[in-house]
This record gives C-alpha cells, sequence and structure tokens, in this order.
C-alpha cells in the first residue's frame, strides 16, 4: 500500500499525535482546530517526511534503539576530553583535516554517522561528497580512531545492514 | 536524596556550560571554537533539563504531559545542534577561511 | 522544597555569568563567523535559562516559549549559513 496516500496518512496520524502530546487539553474546540492544522501540513508536505521507498522499517529502528545507549556513553567520554583540552595550561591541540570512504547509501545512514562523528571525541563533518568524507581532527588519537580502528562505521553499517 | 541527584545534574551541566564558553574564548581558531561549543553545549544543556525532569516527576506529579514536552526538547537539541555546528564549519570551509596549524599565530 | 528553589537561582545566575564571558567573543572575534557562533552559543543558553525561570516562577508557559526559541535558533543559523555559501537564500 505504498504510494501518495499512504504518506499523507502517515503524515497526517503523527502531527495530530504531535497536538494532542503538546496541548494536553482535549476538548472540541482544540481537537477540531487540530485536525484541520494537520490535515492542512499533511497536505502541504507529505513527500518531506516520509520517502516512500524504506523497507525493514522495524528492525532498522530495533538496532538504532540498541545503538542509541553506546552513542550517549560515547558523548560523555568526549566531553570530559575536550574540558581535559580546553581547561589544561598549555592546552595541547594540533588540528589537521583528514579524509575517507564508507560504505554507506542512503540518505539516513549518512546523517546518522555525521552526528555521531560531530559528537564524538575530537572530530567534526566538514563535507560529504559521494560517499567521501571530509573531517576535521583536533588532535592525533581521534583522528586515528576514525581511520584506523574503524569501530563507528561498522556499528552504523550493523544498524542499517549496509556494508 | 532527590535534591541530591538534582543537583548532582545540574552540577555536571553547569559545569559543561562553563567549559564551553571559556573555550570559546580561549583556542586560537574558529574550526577549533566550534569544537568546544558543539560538543559541550548540547550536552550540558541535555543534563540540565534532564535534572529539571526529574525535578518535575517528583513534585508535580498531576500535569504528566510536560514530561514529554522537555523530552522533545532534549531530542531536538540532540538532532539539531550538531546540524548547525555543521552547516556552519561547511560554509567556511568553501568560503576560505584557513585553520591552524601547530605555530602559527591567533586569529 | 525551597532548597532547590534557590539553587536554580544559582545555577541561573551562573549561566547569565558565562553569556556575558560569550558576549566579548561576539564584539571582538575577528570576521563574520565568529560572531555568528557566539550569537547560536548565547541563544542555547538562552533556552535552559527560559525552562529554569519557568520553574523558579511557577509559569508553565515559559517551556512553550523553549522550544519554539530553540526551532527559531537553528533555522537563523541554517539560513545564514546557506547565505554565506551561496549569495541568495531562495534559488528560483
Amino acid at each position: 500500500m505504498k504510494g501518495k496516500g499512504f504518506g499523507i496518512l502517515v503524515t497526517f496520524c503523527v502531527m495530530f499525535l504531535f497536538w494532542l502530546l503538546l496541548s494536553g487539553i482535549f476538548d472540541a474546540l482544540h481537537l477540531t482546530a487540530g485536525l484541520i492544522c494537520s490535515a492542512i501540513i499533511a497536505l502541504i508536505s507529505h513527500d518531506m517526511i516520509i520517502k516512500g521507498d524504506e523497507e525493514k522499517i522495524l528492525s532498522k529502528s530495533f538496532k538504532l534503539a540498541i545503538y542509541i545507549p553506546w552513542e550517549l556513553w560515547q558523548i560523555v567520554l568526549a566531553n570530559f576530553d575536550v574540558a581535559y583540552r580546553v581547561l589544561h595550561p598549555k592546552m595541547p591541540i594540533d588540528p589537521l583535516i583528514i579524509e575517507f570512504d564508507t560504505t554507506l547509501q542512503s540518505d539516513l545512514a549518512l546523517v546518522t554517522l555525521a552526528n555521531s562523528i560531530t559528537l564524538t571525541p575530537g572530530t567534526i563533518t566538514i563535507g560529504i561528497t559521494n560517499g567521501r568524507f571530509c573531517v576535521h581532527a583536533i588532535a592525533k588519537e581521534p583522528a586515528d580512531s576514525l581511520t584506523v580502528d574503524k569501530t563507528m562505521q561498522q556499528k552504523v553499517a550493523d544498524v542499517y545492514m549496509e556494508w | 536524596m532527590l535534591e541530591i541527584i538534582v543537583a548532582a545534574f545540574l552540577a555536571f551541566g553547569i559545569f559543561f556550560m562553563f567549559v564551553g564558553a571559556v573555550g570559546l574564548l580561549r583556542f586560537p581558531d574558529f574550526y577549533t571554537r566550534l569544537h568546544a561549543t558543539g560538543k559541550c553545549d548540547t550536552l550540558g544543556e541535555a543534563l540540565i533539563i534532564a535534572g529539571l525532569l526529574l525535578y518535575h516527576i517528583f513534585h508535580y506529579p498531576q500535569t504528566p504531559l510536560v514530561c514529554v514536552k522537555l523530552l522533545f526538547l532534549i531530542v531536538f537539541i540532540f538532532i539539531t545542534n550538531p546540524t548547525a555546528t555543521y552547516a556552519l564549519m561547511r560554509s567556511a570551509y568553501k568560503t576560505g577561511v584557513k585553520p591552524w596549524k601547530l605555530g602559527d599565530e591567533r586569529q | 522544597m525551597d532548597v532547590l528553589l534557590k539553587v536554580f537561582l544559582i545555577v541561573g545566575l551562573v549561566i547569565v555569568f558565562t553569556i556575558l564571558l560569550c558576549t566579548y567573543r561576539a564584539v571582538v572575534g575577528p570576521g563574520i563567523f565568529n560572531r555568528v557562533v557566539a550569537v547560536n552559543v548565547i541563544g542555547t543558553k538562552t533556552i535552559v535559562l527560559l525552562v529554569l525561570i519557568g520553574y523558579y516562577f511557577e509559569r508553565p508557559m515559559f517551556f512553550d516559549i523553549a522550544l519554539l526559541y530553540a526551532m527559531l535558533n537553528f533555522i537563523a543559523t541554517l539560513v545564514f549559513a546557506k547565505y554565506v555559501q551561496r549569495g541568495d537564500v531562495c534559488s528560483r
């Protein structure tokens, strides 16, 4: 049941759910206003939210829910590392720019990997062109953990099943 | 007991926000300043709002929908702060701001 | 629970102090990119300050205002980055 109608229906349901959760008032005036606003937004911009050709969404969401706690732990480690570099009296930084290739193709996988690289110790994404990542690293060790170890790329490829 | 947990969350959040602001002043180059603020601001905010979420669950249990609103705020911050950092960095790189190497002077 | 309310007030004052630290970079920073980063950081800290004030003065309106301001801050930074890179915002 793919196609335009499915996209409009899913967008309408998600928008109405957000309206109900954020307002908290359940009488006739607010529910009618919510239905009308959700319908207008679903008609105008349904093709921006649901792409329509994703498969195995349930297993991908489940694996994403398992990937997120590991990600949060990496974020906490990253921030202690940045705090050490900022508060040290000699400020041990040595910036460099590196590039590497990945095997991911879909948009959602590339966005997840770029956000994870930005949030983890010592690296920020600069640009993505045709599967080639350009990354600015703040010292030698975080740059090595991306090009030599490749743990994060392996984990994201496991989530989206695109080796 | 609850007060100690909420105060611990708030203390860590304030520490990371302070580190972010000091990093903005101390680092010698635009790209390294983005390193400091893009990571520390996000986590500091998430910790402070998580502490306030705990306070709300135990002190005002009759309005549970506000917890959903604060949870939306945390998820939104986690997705959009790195995206804004990436957009600024890409536009600076394409426009020609030079990166800093060890041994140059401050900018 | 007014021990915790006093803690909220102290945390709010420390956040105002860090905002004042960031305005130095907004005034001095050589070039336009440093100033835009400083304004983005001040906006992020304002969101937290709004939620804290909402709890201290017991007004639940401020959480909605904080959510809206988070969205506005994000869109403003993206529009500025796109304008500097391309030369115009709407390419028609």
